[in-house]
């Protein structure tokens, strides 16, 4: 069987013939099988994020190619990238990057609108992430009314609304006390079981000595090495 | 759903009362054609009148239409009719000119 | 529901988080439409009343010009005019002003011969020496009724007396607001007018088409005569509203220009925190073409709301409230100014025409700043 994310000598070069030019990735190969759970890890600026980027769709590689399932995907026009992201990929993101005025509802459902899906359905998938995430009773209040924890998981059911394959998670743990830190690694423990792939980023140790995590790489400079 | 609901319903609203507005206004504009242009029209033409009376300032405003040719800018006493002077600035005062009253009823 | 309409459900409620923000605009917005559609309705109505009362005037008014100037016209013209083929009826006309500098109104004096009853007129048009009629803009400005008596000084400094015998009606205001009438024998004494002469001569023409022909044999036969066609009249009131309204649009024009440099320093000027939001809206699946629409959404809301109240607004004020607030800017410096009760004379051209003026810049000027936050990668989200 084919690998779920299959990397061949991604390059990314940001500001290319410019002077402030930057080498983000170097000929980075490698592959995620469906189901696993990846961890990238290494200092800042190390690459992590480009990476994590190119996998998800959020902008394309300077050289190589990258596959998503049996998509060929780095050539891609921007559309259709929207689209491979929106049904593709839930994202967690370092900063969380909620809309902090908008209710928990109506920021869990926004990758849903520009998906042709009925009011019904969307709002039945709605209450079955609120309900996994133990948010029910806050879906009417505002983001910014929660606290740090209570938004943490809001980011998670946006992410996962779409019921996407693949969940992108950022230094997930980065604004997180040791508590809510073991309380989102069980949240993906779970989503592990029910067969989503998980690809971190990460330099939390408590986070790449998980159980949950089945192969670990390093990044330094751009460059991808397996992790011992 | 409830925002563009009621987004929609206020442009709906908003419009039928517009449409309801010039709707009306063309009804009555119906009906003064039939009872009020008649009667002024009429009026027109047995005073011989050419002019609305909207300005009556000066003669190339109160009427416009008789007015002469290439003095534009002529007439009311005391004006510095000259734009857009003459609309900034108000007219002076005449000294010693007519003016108009009246006499009440009954009064000597 | 379709997508389109989900994300117009987003458009609104991202708009009432900047609550006090969108209000603002939309105050300021509706109150720059109100006031064009205001001028635009005004001008509209008076040019229709203009068009449709003074379709009775004299098909020709033959004045005499001397030294360039409006002059006194002997009456043989009239003679001569009436010998023309296709002349009917040549009436002398006789008028002039007379200015009462206390409340600083000029009055338009006319002389009548024809006593019988013309409409909107209460009580009777003069007939002996003494008498005159007033319109009702005299009449309410210094307060007097039927039976009370109006002096006048003449060129003598002789005082005289008339007794006030009918009023106009306030139907017939735009026409009569500022009219004395006398009869013509009195008024040429009052003037000191010769009686072989006339102010102007009004001229009957049985073909309306012929009305310019005969202009130009008048002229020919009568050189130093100016013959004033029905036509021109109309024709001057369609340009003395278009300049009075233009004055007011060149006025109103600059706050429509400021607003859009308002609209568009606001939309320009996108926030971090818009920025922001289109970010996180592209990373987590939305198309480009989906960030437009949203943009394209909060546009319209705001504009064609603005829009539609600003025109019902504008339709009240001209056609209900009679022009209350736009009347002094028009009014100037006239004292005798008539009440406006206006007949509604809409031309739903200028209606769309406002409309495609105010909301299209509007639309474009939230859109297109967008637009290149729109198609950049989002994958800055990840490293803010």
């Amino acid at each position: 069987m084919a690998a779920l994310i299959q990397a061949h000598t991604l390059s990314k070069i940001y500001n290319r013939h410019q002077a402030d030019e930057v080498r983000a990735l170097s000929e980075v190969t490698f592959s995620v099988e469906a189901g696993e759970a990846v961890v990238l890890q290494g200092p800042s600026g190390s690459g992590k994020t480009s990476l994590l980027s190119l996998i998800g769709c959020m902008t394309r590689p300077t050289s190589g190619q990258l596959r998503i399932g049996e998509k060929e995907v780095s050539r891609l026009p921007e559309p259709f990238l929207a689209r491979v992201r929106r049904e593709t990929f839930g994202f967690i993101f370092q900063q969380l990057n909620l809309l902090r005025d908008l209710s928990v509802l109506d920021n869990i459902l926004l990758p849903l609108y520009p998906a042709d899906l009925k009011t019904a359905e969307m709002h039945s998938r709605a209450e079955r992430v609120l309900e996994q995430l133990n948010l029910l009773e806050k879906q009417r209040m505002k983001v910014a009314q929660l606290s740090g924890g209570e938004q943490q998981r809001v980011a998670i059911a946006r992410a996962l609304i779409n019921q996407p394959e693949i969940i992108i998670a950022d230094e997930p743990t980065a604004h997180l006390d040791s508590t809510l830190s073991k309380e989102l690694l069980v949240i993906l423990e779970h989503l592990k079981k029910d067969g989503k792939t998980i690809v971190f980023a990460t330099h939390d140790p408590y986070v790449y000595q998980h159980r949950l995590v089945d192969r670990r790489f390093s990044m330094h400079d751009g460059v991808l090495r397996k992790a011992e | 759903m409830q925002r563009s609901l009621a987004f929609g319903a206020y442009l709906l609203f908003s419009s039928l009362l517009l449409a309801l507005l010039l709707y009306s206004g063309r009804q009555q504009a119906d009906t003064v054609a039939e009872h009020y242009f008649p009667a002024n029209r009429q009026l027109v033409k047995q005073l011989g009148l050419t002019d609305l009376s909207i300005w009556s300032e000066a003669r190339y405003t109160r009427h416009p239409s008789q007015a002469d040719l290439f003095t534009a800018f002529q007439d009311y006493p005391g004006a510095f009719d000259h734009f857009p002077a003459g609309s900034i600035i108000g007219p002076g005062c005449l000294q010693g000119s007519p003016s108009l009253s009246f006499q009440k009823r009954g009064q000597p | 529901m379709s997508a389109r309409l989900k994300i117009l459900e987003h458009a609104l409620a991202s708009m009432a988080r900047r609550k006090q923000k969108n209000f603002a605009i939309i105050a300021v917005y509706t109150l720059t439409v109100a006031t064009l559609a205001s001028i635009l309705f005004l001008t509209q109505a008076l040019r229709n009343e203009a068009a449709n009362v003074l379709l009775g005037a004299p098909d020709l008014v033959v004045q005499r010009l001397l030294a360039g100037h409006h002059d006194l016209i002997p009456k043989q013209y009239a003679e001569q005019i009436a010998k023309l083929p296709g002349v009917g009826k040549v009436t002398p006309r006789v008028w002039g002003y007379y200015y009462d500098s206390l409340k600083k109104v000029n009055f338009t004096l006319l002389g009548v011969n024809d006593a019988s009853e013309p409409p909107l007129l209460a009580g009777h048009l003069p007939t002996s020496g003494r008498q005159c009629a007033l319109g009702r803009g005299i009449a309410d400005t210094y307060g007097v009724e039927i039976g009370d008596s109006l002096v006048l000084v003449d060129s003598k400094n002789r005082t005289l007396l008339y007794e006030i015998t009918g009023l106009f009606s306030h139907q017939s205001s735009l026409l009569t607001n500022d009219l004395i009438l006398l009869p013509e024998a009195e008024l040429r004494r009052f003037f000191a007018l010769p009686d072989s002469q006339a102010s102007d001569l009004a001229v009957q023409v049985y073909n309306e088409q012929e009305v310019s022909t005969l202009a130009k044999k008048i002229k020919h036969q009568l050189p130093d005569t100016r013959p004033i066609g029905k036509m021109e009249i109309l024709h001057t009131y369609d340009t003395v509203f278009n300049w009075r309204s233009g004055i007011m649009l060149t006025i109103f024009s600059s706050a429509l220009i400021a607003f859009c440099i308002l609209a568009w320093d606001k939309a320009t000027g996108i926030s971090a925190e818009e920025k922001r939001e289109i970010g996180i809206l592209k990373a987590i699946g939305w198309e480009t073409s989906d960030v437009l629409l949203l943009k394209f959404w909060e546009g319209l809301a705001v504009s064609l709301s603005s829009f539609l109240l600003g025109t019902i607004i504008a339709y009240l004020h001209i056609f209900f409230f009679g022009a209350g607030v736009l009347g002094p800017v028009i009014q100037g410096w006239s004292v005798l100014f008539p009440k406006f009760d206006l007949t509604p004379a809409i031309d739903l051209y200028q209606i769309f025409a406002l409309a495609g003026l105010t909301i299209i810049p509007y639309i474009a000027c939230t859109v297109i700043p967008s637009w290149k936050n729109a198609v950049t990668d989002p994958d800055s989200v990840m490293r803010s």
